[in-house]
């Protein structure tokens, strides 16, 4: 096979990997800050493209556009899950929380199942496809805007994190919970906004990955996996960690479907984790912790 | 009298820290030994070392005459070394009983004999009676009495303690010390404890270790180790001497 | 070694045990077909709840992908027979020791590399997902177009080729369930269920009283595994098709916890307590709603998250111990 074919699937792999990466990044911080896996991750993130689907079929509104309003209601919806559901969970031995989350997991996907019907529903936008072309390298038009797009969110979430000030509280509350509770904090409000944070992020990911994948009930488990995936690859907690983590896996994924057949590719994703959580269980990016 | 347990030229270093600076020491078989020193002096990085919670840097640790740096806890524990922890850990779930009964199965395969043998344990440690509550709703003195009893039905040769008396009232004390001693006199049981009570210690130990700053700065029967001026200076300060 | 089973448990619950019994082998004579079926799910579930829950509830590991298990089981049984024509009593002298090296692997990997809590639930996961993908593309067990085992009859019931009325596999199912209560039982009162009991509550404690932590979960691992196993030959020649997507897929793995789980982790009956109750309403709720004319796809698992739900907030022990509460059981290991 020429090179040229190689080159572009591997950009278009990690430019997918850059919406995983983000995608994965709202599980990050979600368990870096609530210490809180959420197994219901890739779920919430089909809520999201199936709103964008929806308004598509209807209004027809780009998901992109949409991104914004839909990051708002995921944003709510993780608000106020956090708060209503998940809060009390926080003090409860860890399997307890993941099996919580499992069961909001299930109700998701089978709701949406009831809703929509089990088949693949997509969107195709007036430039579905058009694609760029700079010397060899030819870039479809939608994993460019999607890439692009999950860098401007990622960017936002780390400027957020950096500069203002509930951010800092939200850093202060990860590093030491009862110091944060002593200066005053509100962390059962922070913890819901970190909660909608990471939700948001998925809900921003959902839209761009729309632009890419199709959306069945079914891809919410699959998703949720692959964020883990990349999550414990990149170092669970680490921000840069997930986004660098998101682009292996991309790149993986594409290149696996390239040279092998393209349904097998996710078990390379699988062998990644198991050899990571064998000899580097940090991550790329985590800290060792004895 | 023979070593039991022979520490020599141990150390630990944590990044920079110098936890336990080449230590050396011997516990003669049926002696009760005791290692004191101000809070960080490295008592309990010492102990967790000979208890294989993580090797030594450098140094031997030897015991019945074989090496044991570096083995994992439950080896050391099959080799005739017991021990309890500083915040006490007895399974909570399950009863009085049966906390000792895994102790005790440790050398025994079969769960009655355990039991019987648990009993036996139980009843030495005043803890019969309660045998059937279950461990988590015992008062912090029956836990630390509990903990001694699930190590002790290990059958082993060396008794490790972690400031078993902290947390308790004199009588309490008075209480474990007269256990610990009984058995120390009618089964020959070696015990090495790490101590802040010195009431506790000075009824109990043979001989002393004192660490400060990781280091032994001072070793031997207990007169002479407690009106050793380093000794003295290293817990009062240098004006105290 | 009878009285060492039934030592502690009061007359009252023997002779309860015992009506329970009698009812369960005279009911095929009185139940319908489809109730028969949904018996023979609850037996299944409750069998292979007691299978999961030595891992969980005795030695504390949570395993979310247990359907890896009854895959390998079914498919190696079926392959087996389908290709040399070897009866299921024979395959499963195979099924048995290749679920259990799967379980020793996945054992070996988590506990040699310190892999616990949520990281070893992410793992089983995985590795079920692996299989799922991998026996999609496995052309010696047909990959994804599925694997179909010759049907014969149902006029005459062959036990040893498994052929044969769903009575016949009824009454596997009721021994198969009854064996492994006995048998949990055994273990748990045994010196293995003591230190599996010692590392669930606290494993450096448990270190620390010389118990080989790794030695005594690879057990507890390989035990449940192989008893999967069994579970998932009969399914094979039970239902007599098997594709990978639904032998491997992550629901049938949930829908393994999700017994124990309501009925009460670490327990004995909790498992079989929660296949009653999460079959039996599930099945009703079917059954009503195909009454009511409705066909929803998916109401089934949203019932099942629901419950799941419930329990994990309202009663995280189970059901199963709330009841003895109420009856006035003891608080033993029942």
């Amino acid at each position: 096979m020429p090179a040229e074919l190689y080159l572009n699937v591997a950009v278009g792999g990690v430019l997918t990997g850059l919406v995983y990466g983000l995608m994965a990044l709202g599980l990050s911080v979600i368990f870096g800050v609530v210490r809180v896996v959420n197994f219901a991750h890739g779920e919430m993130m089909t809520i999201a493209m199936y709103i964008a689907v929806t308004l598509f079929t209807a209004f027809h509104l780009d998901p992109l556009v949409m991104l914004v309003p839909i990051a708002a209601v995921m944003f709510a919806f993780g608000y106020v899950l956090q708060t209503r559901l998940i809060n009390p969970f926080i003090t409860r031995p860890e399997y307890s929380q993941f099996l919580l989350l499992v069961a909001v997991a299930i109700i998701i996907v089978n709701l949406l199942l009831i809703a929509f019907g089990p088949d693949a529903q997509n969107v195709q936008t007036s430039y579905g496809y058009d694609s760029f072309q700079i010397g060899p390298l030819i870039i479809d038009a939608t994993k460019l805007y999607a890439g692009l797009a999950a860098i401007v969110v990622a960017a936002a979430l780390f400027g957020f994190f950096q500069y203002t000030r509930p951010g800092t509280a939200i850093r202060a509350c990860a590093d030491n919970y009862t110091g944060a509770l002593v200066v005053g904090l509100d962390v059962k409000h922070l913890y819901a906004l970190t909660f909608g944070l990471g939700a948001a992020c998925v809900g921003a990911a959902g839209c761009m990955l729309l632009l890419i994948f199709d959306v069945t009930p079914a891809v919410g488990p699959a998703y949720t996996l692959l964020a883990f995936v990349i999550v414990i690859t990149g170092g669970l907690g680490s921000m840069p960690g997930a986004l660098i983590g998101g682009v292996l896996i991309g790149l993986t994924e594409a290149m696996a479907g390239l040279l092998f057949t393209p349904s097998a590719k996710s078990m390379f994703a699988f062998g990644i984790l198991v050899l990571v959580l064998l000899f580097r269980p940090q991550g790329i990016m985590g800290k060792k912790t004895s | 009298m023979n070593a039991l347990l022979s520490v020599s030229g141990v150390s630990k270093r944590f990044r920079g820290l110098v936890a336990v600076d080449r230590v050396s020491f011997e516990v003669p078989e049926g002696g009760i030994f005791a290692v004191i020193g101000p809070n960080g002096a490295g008592k309990t990085t010492l102990f967790n070392m000979i208890a294989g919670v993580f090797p030594p840097d450098t140094g031997t640790i030897t015991f019945a005459g074989e090496r044991i740096d570096g083995l994992p806890p439950d080896r050391i524990c099959r080799r005739g070394i017991g021990r309890t922890f500083q915040i006490v850990r007895p399974f909570p779930a399950l009863s009085v009983e049966d906390n000792v009964i895994v102790g005790a199965l440790l050398h025994r395969k079969r769960v009655d004999a355990a039991r019987v043998h648990a009993h036996e344990v139980l009843r030495r440690l005043d803890l019969y009676d309660k045998r059937g509550q279950r461990a988590s709703s015992l008062t912090l003195p029956d836990r630390k009495r509990l903990e001694v009893a699930r190590a002790l039905a290990s059958d082993p040769k060396l008794l490790l303690l972690d400031e078993v008396m902290a947390g308790l009232r004199p009588t309490e004390m008075d209480r474990i010390v007269a256990i610990l001693r009984e058995l120390n006199r009618e089964t020959g049981l070696t015990i090495l404890l790490i101590e802040h009570v010195m009431r506790a210690v000075m009824a109990l130990a043979s001989r002393i270790l004192v660490l400060h700053h990781g280091a032994a700065i001072a070793e031997g029967l207990p007169e002479q180790v407690m009106r050793d001026r380093a000794v003295i200076e290293s817990y009062l300060g240098v004006e105290a001497v | 070694m009878i009285a060492r089973l039934i030592e502690g448990v009061p007359r009252r619950a023997l002779a309860l045990l015992g009506a329970l019994l009698a009812a369960l082998v005279a009911a095929p004579l009185v139940a319908s077909d489809y109730l028969l079926t949904v018996l023979i799910l609850i037996l299944y579930f409750a069998y292979i709840g007691q299978a999961w829950n030595i891992m969980m509830g005795f030695a504390g590991q949570l395993s979310l992908g247990h359907a890896l298990y009854v895959g390998l089981g079914a498919y190696t049984a079926a392959s087996l027979n389908v290709h040399f024509g070897i009866g299921p009593w024979l395959g499963l002298l195979v099924a048995v020791p290749v679920a259990a090296l799967a379980g020793a692997f996945i054992g070996f990997l988590a506990f040699r590399f310190r892999v616990a809590g949520v990281y070893f639930a992410i793992l089983t996961i995985a590795v079920a997902e692996f299989a799922r993908v991998g026996f999609d593309h496995l052309s010696w067990t047909s990959g994804s177009s599925g694997l179909f085992l010759p049907v014969a009859q149902f006029t005459h019931n062959d036990l040893w080729h498994l052929r044969g009325h769903p009575v016949m596999f009824y009454y596997i199912l009721l021994a198969a369930a009854v064996l492994a209560f006995i048998f949990c039982r055994a273990l748990l009162q045994s010196r293995v269920g003591y230190f599996w009991r010692a590392i669930r509550e606290d494993e450096e404690a448990a270190r620390s009283t010389g118990i080989d932590v790794f030695h005594y979960k690879m057990i507890a691992v390989v035990i449940s595994a192989a008893m999967t196993s069994f579970a998932g030959v009969i399914y094979a020649f039970y239902y007599n098709n098997l594709f990978p997507e639904q032998v491997f897929h992550i629901s049938r793995s949930i829908e393994i916890i999700l017994g124990p789980i309501v009925g009460g982790i670490g327990t004995l009956f909790g498992p079989i307590l929660g296949a009653v109750v999460l079959t039996g309403l599930a099945e009703t709720l079917t059954a009503a709603l195909a009454a009511a004319g409705i066909d929803l796809p998916g109401a089934k698992q949203v019932f099942y998250g629901i419950c799941l739900l419930l329990v994990i907030t309202t009663l995280p022990d189970g059901v199963w111990p709330w009841v003895c509460k109420r009856i006035g059981l003891a608080e033993r290991n029942k």
